[in-house]
């Protein structure tokens, strides 16, 4: 079925990113229905509270780490690390504020800068050793988080910084910080990818390294950036950890939230196996994923059980999004 | 005799192994002994069980991400079966392996039907055991019984060169069931037929969907049967139990010498992964004045240098394109 002959709204039925946007508008409304309180947003104090907020505050950590992870799998790799690479971030930022003094500026720099030293690390892996992105992010995954608590002798860093936390966990118009943060970023990529030949760049790198590089792409050099460029992500998402503790917690940092980092971009459309990056996609399968985990502790589901859950809305999503599964169920006249 | 090209990367395996075995026998007294080597196979076994089952699948191009889950699954269901219900310890054995089986066989049944990829099905299988396993106890239950305690302890005796436990026996046990159906049967061909490429294997006739829900199921009974070793080596039930094993599994399989993109791999070289795996980390355990962090540091670096090292001699001896298949993409996760 070719796109001229489908119609308009057979188009929009088949956009990747259709599928997850009900599932999301679904999830809103049925939260609507039977959550008490779910829609209901207030401003006490300056700042804005209620369900819609939390969802995209807590969200915020993994729409940043989703953003970069949508670059690296759009060129057929993976990022197991984005979670200790936060860990180090923050780690790196404490201690440049508590037992450096160094002034904001130099503390985010410093912080941001491992961050993407990692991932600058992650990409050299993989281009010049050849090492399979899994096997390679592995060893940074296990690396990271060692250098990180090595820094801190294995302790928690609390540090007071208010014009750090008012960067990373603070208020604009009543809005949280990390909130704007995530969606900015997402926007900016989002613009670079459409704007430039960046993104067409990517997905031909994605779809055929080999091609690509015949056509003149600088392969290697592309690849080393996109994993550069997931590890600055989730250097951001680690300072905005660390300011809403007020502390780097070197041990639970960012842990396992690499996995929902990749649901997030799988749910959003954007192939395992490489292609077109789709920001929107996932940040609304992050946006999904974190709906489902609220409205979960709003009914007090034990934490243990929002497991199965997640996972069955999971396989649900991508189920629908599966061609093979759509021609087994809905059969084209 | 010329070297089959396919085996050189266990052979470089097995050799810095080896180099890595006696070096460390420099620095360590007593270290170059039979009883180092049999303690390595039995407190590696049920990793080295998961391994196995892990390498089927990664044979035929595809990936378990469930197996972690699935063995603290199994050892909750042993547990809860011989302690709370007073089943039958062989019973209980069968019932945890059966589970374990049915899980693969659900992420299988996912991945051909619903054309989930690999990745994703077997992560929401993942979600799904760690679920089931904390909705049958939130804590860890220790297991009671006579039978299994003895079980625990069953060891043969080998002359004056040592004892091999119970659990070390079905570890190579599982590795030479493992090598001969991959060798000597249709079911091991039709793997590695896939691996190489599903399309090609499906026009040449072998059972795409059979093979691929076939060897799932295997690797979740592999897993299962993992966790029940793994109670034999510590005698309680936790659902907790098995975080991160997969990670732990993947890296063996992939130090042994088989290739992430399928097709190229072998079941001795899976066992050289594990106590390679093995090895690095009693090194560094051993190394008393390392903190916890550097411990981390120091394995991540030994794990590098043993896969870059592997690399580079698969590079000088069998002249570099040893890695790209015949679409000519350059492997990646």
């Amino acid at each position: 079925m070719r796109d001229t002959q489908r119609s308009g709204w057979g188009r929009l039925r088949a956009a990747p990113v259709f599928w997850p946007l009900v599932a999301l508008v679904a999830l809103v409304l049925l939260n609507l229905a039977i959550t008490p309180n779910f829609g209901r947003v207030e401003i006490r104090a300056g700042r804005a509270f209620g369900s819609f907020i939390d969802i995209l505050q807590n969200g915020s950590i993994v729409m940043l780490l989703a953003v970069g992870m949508t670059l690296v799998i759009a060129v057929a790799g993976i990022d197991l690390s984005v979670g200790s690479v936060m860990a180090l971030a923050a780690t790196a930022a404490a201690l440049l504020m508590t037992e450096h003094h160094q002034s904001l500026p130099a503390v985010i720099a410093g912080a941001l800068a491992a961050a993407t030293a990692v991932g600058a690390f992650n990409g050299l892996l993989i281009t010049r050793l050849g090492l399979q992105p899994i096997v390679a992010t592995l060893v940074t995954l296990v690396a990271a988080r060692g250098a990180a608590q090595t820094l801190s002798d294995d302790q928690k860093v609390r540090f007071e910084s208010p014009a750090f936390e008012s960067i990373f966990n603070g208020l604009v118009l009543a809005v949280p910080t990390p909130i704007l943060l995530a969606l900015g970023l997402a926007l900016a990529v989002g613009v670079v990818l459409r704007t430039t030949t960046l993104g067409t760049d990517i997905e031909a790198i994605g779809t055929s390294p080999r091609a690509a590089r015949l056509c003149g792409l600088r392969v290697h050099a592309l690849r080393i950036l996109v994993y550069a460029f997931s590890g600055l992500c989730a250097g951001l998402a680690g300072l905005v950890a660390a300011a809403d503790i007020k502390e780097a917690d070197v041990g639970a940092c960012g842990l396992y939230l690499e996995l929902d980092a990749i649901l997030a971009v799988v749910i959003g459309g954007t192939s395992l196996t490489g292609g077109r990056p789709r920001i929107l996609g996932s940040i609304i399968g992050a946006l999904l994923m974190q709906t489902l985990t609220v409205m979960l502790q709003m009914h007090n589901v034990p934490t243990e059980q929002t497991l199965i859950i997640k996972a069955a809305v999971a396989i649900a999503v991508c189920m629908l999004q599966s061609p093979t599964l759509r021609q087994r169920l809905f059969r084209p006249a | 005799m010329r070297l089959p090209r396919r085996h050189i990367p266990t052979l470089a395996g097995a050799a810095l192994f080896a180099a890595m075995f006696i070096a460390a026998s420099f620095r360590y007294d007593h270290f170059l002994t039979s009883a180092t080597l049999l303690n390595l196979l039995g407190d590696n076994s049920f990793l080295g069980i998961v391994a196995v089952g892990m390498t089927f699948v990664i044979l035929a191009g595809g990936i378990d991400l469930s197996v972690g889950a699935v063995v603290g699954l199994s050892t909750v269901v042993v547990a809860t079966l011989i302690t709370a219900h007073h089943w039958p310890v062989p019973a209980a054995f069968a019932a945890a392996i059966a589970l374990g089986a049915l899980i693969g066989a659900i992420s299988g049944s996912l991945i051909h039907f619903a054309g989930l990829r690999p990745f994703i099905a077997t992560l929401a299988a993942m979600f799904l055991a760690r679920g089931l396993a904390y909705l049958i106890s939130l804590k860890s239950l220790p297991i009671e019984s006579d039978l299994h305690t003895s079980l625990a302890a069953f060891a043969i005796k080998l002359g004056h060169v040592g004892r091999l436990p119970l659990t070390a026996i079905l570890l190579l046990i599982a590795v030479l069931g493992g090598s001969y159906i991959a060798v000597l049967t249709p079911f091991g061909r039709y793997a590695y037929a896939l691996g190489g490429g599903e399309e090609a294997a499906l026009l040449m006739g072998v059972p795409v969907g059979r093979t691929k829900i076939g060897l799932y199921t295997l690797s979740g009974a592999l897993a299962g049967l993992g966790g029940v070793v793994l109670t034999l080596y510590s005698p309680s039930g936790d659902p907790s139990a098995g975080v991160g094993m997969e990670l732990d599994a993947i890296a063996a399989v992939v130090v042994g010498g088989t290739l992430l993109t399928g097709g190229v791999g072998s079941f001795p070289g899976t066992l050289v992964g594990v106590l390679t795996i093995g090895l690095i980390v009693t090194i560094v355990k051993n190394n008393e004045n390392l903190g916890a962090g550097t411990t981390r540091l120091a394995i991540a670096a030994l794990l590098l240098i043993f896969v870059a090292l592997q690399r580079v001699l698969v590079r000088l001896t069998s002249g570099g394109s040893h890695a790209s298949n015949a679409q000519g993409r350059v492997p990646d996760a």
